[in-house]
């Protein structure tokens, strides 16, 4: 590797996508021309499901469960899809899982490069507008089965405030108000949220209903993975406030998985 | 038809390299050290938003003097050069080593092929880790690399600097007292250097994934009070 020296018209800038697509390694460009080779069915790859993002007092809370399938078998249990994309933002995946999580990767290393060759942090809407853009230009994967589909939650630096962003396949980027899920078990999830979330709800709250709408999801689709409690693997939950984000240990989301369980079932639900 | 002149190779790097050393020494020194937790870069920089000091990668910090936007261009290469290498392969396969020789190889090409050499000295510090101890690699405006494991100057006057700070240099100082100690080098005899003088960074053991840290004006003045 030599030194990446640009002619000043040809720079790339902070940018890092760029970057690469200047240095001969574009991220899409290659695999789009592999992509209009395939057959739009026929090929199974592993697919993530549903991740859930809401908004109590002092930030967001984003949860995802932890299964990839195939088709109709499971091909992951403990599959990651809930990141940090920054200090101060976080993205969740659902669809083709590899792409996605090559996808966050990428998402994150033009996070801390921008903020690295400029010096100062993106905004939150310019964050979710680098993702917006990522997701476009993977379009022409997209059109032969391998949709990715994030949803972005941060901490706005300038407002003071947790947003949720989600996006379609063309890139269209839209801010939610409260929350949202995505995925195969969204709906369910969703309406999870809608009926137990409050104004000003705390952190634990919080916490606690993203759990139980992926416990939902997962009771109704069977492409989401429940808690475990044989394997002791529950999801990924983490939450975006002032201080930047944090996952919770294992232990607190195991914890909170099993006081929702337990709810569950001394209401005696025997449906 | 005129015949130019022949100039001896000899004669032809030896103006390019005074040159070249003569930018260099029109700019304020810095001092790079290593410290108990990691490593201190310490600068005579009165500007607040033109950094002689910056981040490359997790445990990688850059700092240069000379000639602002040829150092400023070589650190934005610096961290083009890491940020596609751990894209590429893994974080852990970006080292300071690699990155130092292209920036020799690039600054050698330069002081030989072009029309100037750039008017500039870096620095590639990294952090250590429990296996491997912590690297300066100081690179000069011709391409030569040195590699030091306890401390190293840049700038015009760094050889008297150097004598003052090497006097008192210890391999398991605290930051205190090394960023003390840096300051008195670089003020020299008959100066003071406060902390509106001086752009002052670490790579910390104590930082996460991320080691290096700006330390502010409030952290700085905390660091430097007489108590």
């Amino acid at each position: 590797m030599t030194l990446p020296v640009f002619d000043t018209r040809e720079d790339p800038g902070p940018n890092f996508m760029n970057l690469l697509i200047k240095s001969g390694l574009g991220p899409f460009e290659p695999l789009a021309g592999v992509a209009s080779e395939l057959p739009s069915k026929g090929i199974t790859f592993p697919h993530g499901t549903t991740i859930a993002a809401l908004r109590y007092a002092e930030g967001i809370v984003i949860a995802g469960d932890r299964r990839a399938t195939e088709g109709n078998f499971i091909a992951h249990r403990r599959i990651e899809k809930v990141f940090a994309a920054d200090k101060y933002s976080a993205v969740g995946i659902a669809g083709a899982a590899g792409p996605a999580v090559e996808m966050v990767r990428l998402f994150q290393t033009q996070l801390e490069h921008y903020e690295k060759v400029e010096g100062v942090n993106l905004s939150l809407e310019g964050k979710a507008n680098q993702l917006s853009q990522m997701i476009r230009a993977n379009l022409t994967m997209a059109m032969q089965g391998l949709v990715i589909v994030p949803l972005f939650a941060g901490w706005d630096l300038q407002r003071k405030v947790g947003r949720i962003f989600t996006y379609d396949v063309t890139g269209g980027r839209y801010e939610e108000v409260a929350y949202h899920a995505i995925g195969s078990g969204g709906k369910d999830a969703r309406t999870t949220i809608k009926l137990g979330i409050k104004e000003g709800m705390t952190r634990a709250e919080g916490v606690s209903l993203a759990i139980a709408a992926l416990y939902e999801a997962a009771d109704e689709d069977s492409a989401t993975g429940g808690p475990d409690l044989v394997r002791g693997i529950y999801p990924i939950v983490a939450t975006v406030d002032r201080n930047g984000f944090s996952r919770l240990a294992d232990a607190e989301v195991a914890t909170a998985s099993q006081e929702v369980i337990s709810t569950k079932s001394s209401a005696g639900g025997s449906q | 038809m005129t015949v130019p002149f022949y100039v001896a190779p000899e004669q032809v790097m030896k103006d390019r390299a005074d040159y070249a050393r003569k930018g260099i020494a029109r700019g304020r020194s810095l001092i790079g050290t290593i410290y108990k937790d990691g490593i201190l870069v310490a600068a005579e920089n009165p500007s607040r938003s033109l950094h002689k000091v910056s981040e490359i990668y997790d445990r990688i910090a850059f700092a240069g003097v000379g000639k602002y936007n040829e150092f400023d261009q070589l650190r934005v290469a610096g961290i083009r050069h890491a940020d596609t290498k751990g894209f590429t392969y893994s974080r852990d396969d970006v080292d300071a080593r690699s990155l130092a020789n292209v920036y020799a190889q690039y600054l050698g090409q330069v002081f030989t092929h072009e029309m100037k050499p750039l008017e500039v000295e870096i620095l590639v510090a990294e952090l250590g880790t429990d296996d491997s101890p912590s690297q300066l690699f100081h690179i000069l405006y011709d391409g030569t690399v040195m590699d030091e494991s306890r401390f190293t100057v840049l700038g015009g006057d760094s050889e008297s600097i150097s004598e003052r700070f090497g006097a008192e240099f210890q391999p398991d100082w605290t930051l205190e007292v090394a960023l003390r100690t840096a300051v008195r080098a670089l003020a020299g005899p008959d100066r003071t250097l406060t902390a509106r003088d001086l752009e002052v960074a670490v790579l910390s053991k104590n930082n996460g994934r991320r080691t290096f840290d700006r330390l502010g004006p409030s952290a700085l003045e905390g660091l430097l009070q007489d108590r």
